[in-house]
């Protein structure tokens, strides 16, 4: 076998892509990534001169759910591209072969392209005795996530369960399931939460890095901004629902058949950072407040234990400036018109609280984060 | 002397799974299935509110998602005595119809068929005979020299390139591999087809459920409302595309997915006696037509059938403590009253106790306990669950279109009925009730529509939303069928909180390890004779094991009914 690595471009020539098409898909990487236009010419480069990076995907305690979502990518070019533009050198879930051959397969790619290869992580990592929930070729997933991070260039932690430990994390965490984060440190981890992320996402991510070759702008949870900067009641299409004080009272009833807010059936919108309003599911079907279901949170610590779920979220502690909204609900008139009034000028004084802490944080984000991986 | 084999891990699978295997004279004479992993979910579930059960048990997998919320919805709404109403039952068959087209495919092309279809042979292939097979079996459009040629172009680019990804060391060139080189292009083609369109027909999980992987679900009904005059509700454009999603969907099945399996099987009828296993089948039964209380008019009946006799089938009833039992002999739990007890889930209690060798480990102590999966008997015999049951019980119970689907897969193919008793029998099944789904998901769609145009959109039940009105102590179990087969949740609700819950899953049944009789569970008795005729490269098991298409996240668990936070494996 040879030792060739085609450019994108070669490759694309190869498959029979036209210039035409692969321009296209340069351009939306570009948007996928989040790249303003001007940043275009960059990614057709990047993808004219880069060879197929070396991917290793692991798979720990965990439902393969983030993977499913992987293959639901929707733009056409973009499952070639995990297929085949990206080497994806060891996958529990697509991979032909097993065993010691998988295992093989495995140790190569760590051996040949140590320091180089993309290290991507489904699942939490089991800690209570001695790693035993958790064992593949009859190593512990601690064991194998220590070996491949010490030679991986970044490690990205798919989902809610490699980036906080999401539902076997969840009280009273009976394995020590634990994130990458907390097991793994010395080179970049980025976290893309969701149970699953949204599949654009995903694909997202891994075109970033494999343009330039450097993490995108992470928050202080390791998250990219791209996707992970907006809460979801901010660029919800139901907001103005709020807004103006309508809100479902029970699953199926009138306001429900309008689409008013979920709100008080317990929506975690207002304090869930995701881009489901923005991108939708599923190349932009739905999401779950427009199919009538109210907002998990599913992309935030500890989300499962921050329940009920069909609870409100003004009753817990801690939660603050939108608690004035829930009283709107109860008492309409005059008090709607307080509860919008209020709820407005916190909002504003929040956006520009967010605004400052933004420019601060990319700025540190640069110097701190963008450290060629 | 035997020789002892490990795969671990199994892969094109979801979940951790590892078979070690004895082989002796170029066939399996032992086989011991272990799964690896645990999360703890009935654990993490006590104490919460039983309208959340079904986001927590649906993340048990992510393959089949959607599965276990049904099954918990149902579990609660046994327990709580809700009636949905018939267009959320509606709802919900249509994704269930939806998940089992999507999963079937998806199982057959990227986790099954790189058992049987040799991605390097295709090569060599002269796709001008690829596009007259295509031809000849479908009317796909999809099928030209020019097409199967860039298919094979792009094939050896790949190869060429050095970086073979996803098919590095795969068993390429092994002998058990008997497809000629053109039907294998047409696989691979149809490997990478399925891929792109396996992402469309979820997106009626996505309209109902606002999301695939796991859409969500609700205690009651579903939570997506009905509204024609609304653009935030299901209205006419809504419906419209769940209508194109399933006949696109309905296409793709009866074009490319059932002639490539009957073209792919024609090569392999060999493997009609090769991985019979177990005797005995057992189906939960699903589809509801009449309401999930009328059972007997499930499109997947309900029922279990001992000693492959087709002429009787049992009722099987979730409730009877005596019948679904869960045994520790070989697990890696322990039982107060001692390792040979089995327990109903209802009143079963569970202690982690890992015993097994010190990672890392090369072999499992198979003598003694070895494995996270709890081993589920039905009045205390082994059972197969999965397609192949499903079809057993619906042909036994005399269910017309089965039979006629089943019987002229079996002419086709030209094989007795006993080939059904096979690995090859399993994997023509699951095409087979794909193909059945595929037209009965046309019937709930258009019941769904003469409902709405009757004036009937209601969703949801909101009569015990609240818990105020529940009683104070409730059980319920949810049955249900998931792609890989029976699946049930047991609940006991206590003061509105869960008390006990208990998942007892398809590959639970199926890649159990022994149990206190020493009788083996599905996978390993399927095992036997099963020929390996290179250890190194054990091809042949491999094709036996994804016949069942193992899922094994969901199949380990853990319980402990007075809630004691378990943590007993300082034993080591």
């Amino acid at each position: 076998m040879s030792d060739t690595r085609l450019t994108m471009w070669e490759y694309a020539q190869i498959q029979g892509y036209s210039r035409r098409d692969f321009l296209r898909f340069c351009g939306w990487l570009a948007a996928a990534a989040g790249i303003e236009a001007s940043g275009v010419g960059q990614v057709v480069k990047a993808m004219e001169t880069k060879p197929r990076l070396p991917v290793v995907w692991f798979h720990f305690q965990e439902c393969t759910c983030c993977s499913e979502s992987f293959i639901r990518s929707s733009h056409p070019i973009v499952s070639d591209i995990v297929l085949d533009k990206i080497s994806l050198d060891y996958t529990e879930t697509l991979q032909a072969a097993a065993g010691h051959q998988a295992e093989e397969a495995l140790h190569a790619t760590m051996k040949k392209y140590k320091g180089e290869y993309l290290m991507l992580v489904e699942g939490s990592i089991p800690t209570e005795a001695d790693g035993v929930y958790c064992c593949i070729g009859g190593r512990t997933a601690l064991d194998i996530v220590k070996e491949a991070a010490a030679g991986a260039k970044a490690v990205v932690a798919w989902g809610s369960c490699a980036s906080h430990g999401c539902i076997q994390a969840a009280r009273p965490n009976p394995t020590g399931a634990t994130p990458v984060h907390k097991v793994v440190s010395g080179i970049p981890i980025i976290n893309v939460p969701g149970c699953p992320p949204i599949a654009e996402v995903m694909a997202g991510v891994v075109v970033h890095l494999l343009a330039f070759e450097r993490p995108p702008l992470l928050d202080g949870l390791n998250r990219p901004k791209a996707f992970y900067s907006r809460r979801i009641h901010d660029t919800c299409y139901r907001r103005p629902n709020y807004d103006a004080g309508l809100f479902v009272e029970t699953f199926d009833d009138e306001s429900a058949k309008r689409g008013y807010c979920l709100y008080k059936m317990g929506c975690r919108g207002p304090v869930t950072y995701n881009a489901c309003g923005v991108m939708r599911w599923n190349n932009g079907v739905s999401y779950p407040i427009q199919s009538g279901h109210n907002c998990i949170g599913c992309t935030e610590e500890n989300f499962w234990d921050n329940g009920p779920f069909y609870q409100h979220l003004a009753s817990f502690p801690g939660f603050g400036i939108e608690s004035t909204a829930d009283t709107v609900g109860v008492t309409v008139g005059l008090v709607t018109a307080a509860g919008i009034a209020a709820h407005a000028i916190s909002t504003n004084i929040r956006k520009r609280k967010l605004i400052q802490e933004g420019v601060k944080e990319s700025g540190n984000a640069r110097t701190d984060k963008e450290g060629g991986a | 002397m035997a020789n002892r084999i490990v795969v671990d891990p199994i892969t094109r699978i979801e979940g951790h799974l590892r078979i070690e295997a004895e082989v002796k004279e170029g066939k399996i004479v032992d086989a011991y299935s272990s799964g690896t992993m645990i999360r703890g979910f009935e654990l993490i579930l006590k104490g919460r509110d039983p309208r959340d059960a079904w986001a927590f048990t649906e993340r048990a997998c992510g393959v089949c998602t959607t599965v276990h919320a049904l099954a918990s919805v149902r579990a609660v709404e046994d327990a709580l005595d809700i009636t949905v109403p018939p267009n959320a039952e509606l709802v919900r068959n249509l994704m269930f119809c939806a998940q089992y087209l999507q999963d079937h495919v998806v199982h057959f092309y990227h986790l099954h068929a790189l058992d049987w279809v040799d991605v390097v042979s295709a090569l060599k292939a002269d796709p001008k005979k690829t596009s007259e097979i295509a031809q000849s079996i479908s009317s796909w459009p999809k099928s030209s020299p020019k097409y199967f040629a860039d298919v094979q172009k792009r094939l050896t680019a790949f190869v060429n390139s050095g970086q073979l990804g996803i098919f590095a060391n795969g068993y390429w060139g092994h002998a058990a591999y008997k497809l000629p080189a053109e039907v294998n292009l047409l696989g691979t083609a149809h490997y990478l087809e399925a891929l792109e369109w396996q992402k469309e027909v979820v997106k009626v999980h996505t309209i109902f459920g606002g999301k695939n992987p796991h859409p969500n679900y609700l205690v009651g009904g579903v939570p997506c409302s009905v509204n024609l005059d609304e653009s935030n509700a299901l209205n006419a454009e809504r419906l419209a595309y769940v209508g194109t999603l399933f006949e696109q969907a309905v296409e793709f099945v009866e074009k490319v997915y059932l002639p490539d399996l009957l073209a792919v099987a024609s090569f392999y009828k060999d493997w009609g006696g090769i991985g019979s296993g177990l005797p005995n089948y057992l189906a939960y039964g699903d589809l509801p037509v009449h309401g999930f209380k009328n059972t007997k008019d499930f499109k997947f009946p309900r029922g279990a059938i001992l000693d492959r006799d087709l002429s009787h089938v049992h009722e099987v009833d979730g409730k009877n403590t005596e019948q679904v039992q869960e045994f520790i002999k070989h697990s890696w739990y322990e039982y107060s009253s001692g390792d040979d007890s089995g327990k109903h889930p209802w009143d079963g209690e569970t202690q982690l106790k890992y015993s097994g060798p010190k990672p890392p480990y090369e072999h499992l102590d198979v003598d003694a306990k070895y494995s996270w999966l709890k081993t589920p008997r039905w009045k205390g015999h082994p059972m197969e669950v999965g397609p192949l049951a499903r079809l057993l019980v619906a042909y036994a119970s005399g269910r017309a279109d089965v039979k006629e689907v089943v019987d002229g897969a079996l002419k086709a193919l030209d094989v007795p009925v006993t080939a059904l008793f096979s690995t090859l029998g399993r994997t023509a099944a699951r095409g087979l009730e794909t193909k059945l789904i595929a037209g009965w998901s046309k019937e709930f769609y258009n019941q769904l529509l003469a409902n709405i145009k009757n004036g009937d959109t209601r969703m949801f039940n909101s009569e015990r939303w609240d818990p105020s009105t529940w009683p104070k102590e409730a059980k319920g179990v949810g049955l249900s069928e998931a792609p890989r087969g029976a699946l049930a949740h047991w609940i006991v609700i206590k003061d509105g909180k869960i008390a006990n819950y208990q998942l007892v899953v398809p590959s639970t049944w199926n890649a159990s390890p022994r149990d206190a009789k020493g009788q083996r569970s599905a996978y390993e008795a399927a095992l036997l004779g099963t020929p390996v005729k290179n250890p190194d490269q054990p091809l042949e098991l491999l094709r036996t094991i994804h016949s069942f298409d193992p899922c094994i996240a969901c199949a380990v668990h853990l319980y402990d009914e007075k809630g004691r936070y378990i943590h007993q494996i300082n034993t080591f």
